[in-house]
């Protein structure tokens, strides 16, 4: 043991609950319950599902100079994101690379950004270091963040305020929950209609029990976390991408408003933008194994004549899809759909394909 | 009347003259949780003690199973391959791996019988 991991309000109740706790981006964090992944899993499909997510940080930015001074780290466009809006973003290196992904969340006076939990300091020490001079931030240490996932989240939400059926998908609103002012988010990781909701610190405990109390709703760890985000096609940051992958790469375009697009002015800008007028050396592309066996990350992706063209960057069992999935990089040439390919997987080669992502087909609440 | 040993990786041998049925120990399947593959060894393959004979895989991550004795495989669970599962639900029966013709009895002396591995799990937590 190097250091002393961290625990989250919610660590006890874990515990209390037969977590399997591992540690994770330095939290000890539920991976798995007694019901385990593959149950955790359909249960987010098939009903609802809360995760614990304290771990990831919470910043705010707050001034007059919040939206152009983040808009000089990375490519969205924020001056144009309407209030209690969320956007997804990346902060982006000079290589045009990824330095972490975020939401980023209009809030009055200032913007809202929840990040990483193993790029948090790295992150705030970017943010302070280029545009320290120009926001104030406040960094959040006391809240609890949870997601509620899954088709009936919305069910189970309005019973404590109704007015969270009328959220749209990535928008915000702060509910009353139990009594407690929580700050939500329509939102989530899992390809369902869902809610991050940031708590007090201090009343976190009693709202998830509470929670726990509605029929439709049971926790989920970390495990069935990454299945169903590896299912809905949503990439993980030091899995699918990092410091070496532009968003251009990872199939982000969508990401960069066309503001953005047109006038440049973010990290690696130079890069990113060419890449969007020639296209990309190689692209992230959704590998569907022709049979049984898992393609874990680093496994080696050849074309019919055994050149290895790819590799994979997530991979395991998707358990709503029932078999095999994986997220691999290929060389431009081999990003089609449909096209065969082979996994090298101890000394054999596995027939796959690629197909579009996502696996599963995503239910987001559009209003 | 077989006699069944226990290996520290959390395997078992059920041992029938010369011939062993191997598999995996309730302990492990309760720590790999849901198993979606298996790859049992070829009929035919030579194992060394150590080796990896198998690979199982959980929803979250690959394990291998080391050949508990020098041997040669005369069967795989074809059964495992369309039903994974059975390593969760059936560990010590329909979920076994492998059958092996042991060819040195004398490894199997270093294995644990049943009171001497329930001690050792106990040990692990």
């Amino acid at each position: 043991m190097s250091e002393t991991l961290k625990k989250t309000p919610l660590y006890d109740l874990h515990v209390e609950l037969g977590a399997k706790m591992v540690p994770f981006a330095g939290y000890s964090m539920p991976v798995q319950y007694p019901a385990g992944i593959m149950a955790e899993h359909k249960q987010t499909r098939a009903a609802a599902a809360i995760f614990d997510v304290s771990h990831m940080g919470i910043v705010r930015l707050m001034g007059e100079n919040a939206i152009s001074a983040l808009e000089s780290l990375l490519p969205a466009d924020l001056a144009n994101l309407a209030e209690n809006s969320i956007r997804y973003s990346f902060f982006t290196n000079e290589e045009g690379g990824i330095l972490d992904d975020l939401m980023i969340t209009k809030v009055p006076g200032g913007l809202s950004l929840v990040i990483n939990a193993a790029c948090k300091d790295a992150d705030i020490a970017h943010i302070k270091s280029k545009i320290g001079d120009q926001v104030e931030v406040e960094v959040e240490y006391d809240n609890a963040l949870i997601a509620l996932q899954g088709p009936k989240s919305v069910d189970v939400l309005a019973r404590f305020d109704a007015r969270c059926a009328d959220m749209k998908f990535m928008t915000f609103m702060s509910l009353d929950i139990d009594g407690v002012t929580c700050q939500v988010s329509r939102s989530g990781y899992t390809g369902e209609d869902g809610y991050e909701i940031a708590i007090p610190g201090d009343k976190a405990d009693a709202i998830v029990r509470r929670l726990l109390e509605e029929p439709e709703v049971e926790v989920s760890g970390l495990g069935a976390r990454d299945s169903l985000r590896m299912e809905a096609g949503l990439c993980l940051y030091g899995n699918d991408i990092d410091t070496t992958t532009t968003p251009i790469e990872a199939g982000l375009i969508w990401a960069i408003q066309k503001r953005r697009r047109a006038e440049g002015g973010f990290p690696g800008d130079d890069v990113i933008l060419q890449q969007i007028a020639d296209g990309a050396p190689r692209r992230l592309v959704g590998i569907l194994p022709v049979g049984r066996a898992p393609l874990r990350a680093g496994v080696e992706i050849a074309n019919a004549s055994g050149e290895v063209i790819g590799k994979v960057t997530s991979g395991g069992f998707g358990p709503s899809v029932g078999g095999p999935i994986a997220i691999a990089y290929v060389t431009s040439d081999y990003k089609a759909p449909d096209t065969a390919l082979n996994a090298l997987v101890r000394g054999k080669e596995l027939p796959c394909r690629v197909v579009k992502m996502p696996f599963e087909q995503k239910s987001y609440f559009r209003g | 009347m077989s006699e069944v040993k226990f290996s520290e990786d959390h395997e078992w041998i059920s041992v029938d003259g010369d011939i062993g049925t191997v598999g995996i120990t309730e302990f492990a399947q309760e720590q790999l949780g849901d198993v979606v593959f298996v790859e049992v060894p070829d009929e035919g393959k030579d194992l060394e003690q150590g080796d990896e004979a198998a690979v199982v895989e959980s929803v979250k991550a690959a394990s291998e199973v080391l050949a508990i004795c020098d041997g040669e495989v005369i069967e795989g669970n074809e059964a495992l391959a369309d039903e994974p599962s059975l390593v969760n639900s059936a560990p010590m029966g329909e979920g076994w791996f492998y059958k092996v013709k042991i060819s040195d009895a004398s490894q199997l002396e270093e294995l644990m019988d049943a009171d001497a591995y329930k001690t050792f799990i106990e040990g692990q937590g």
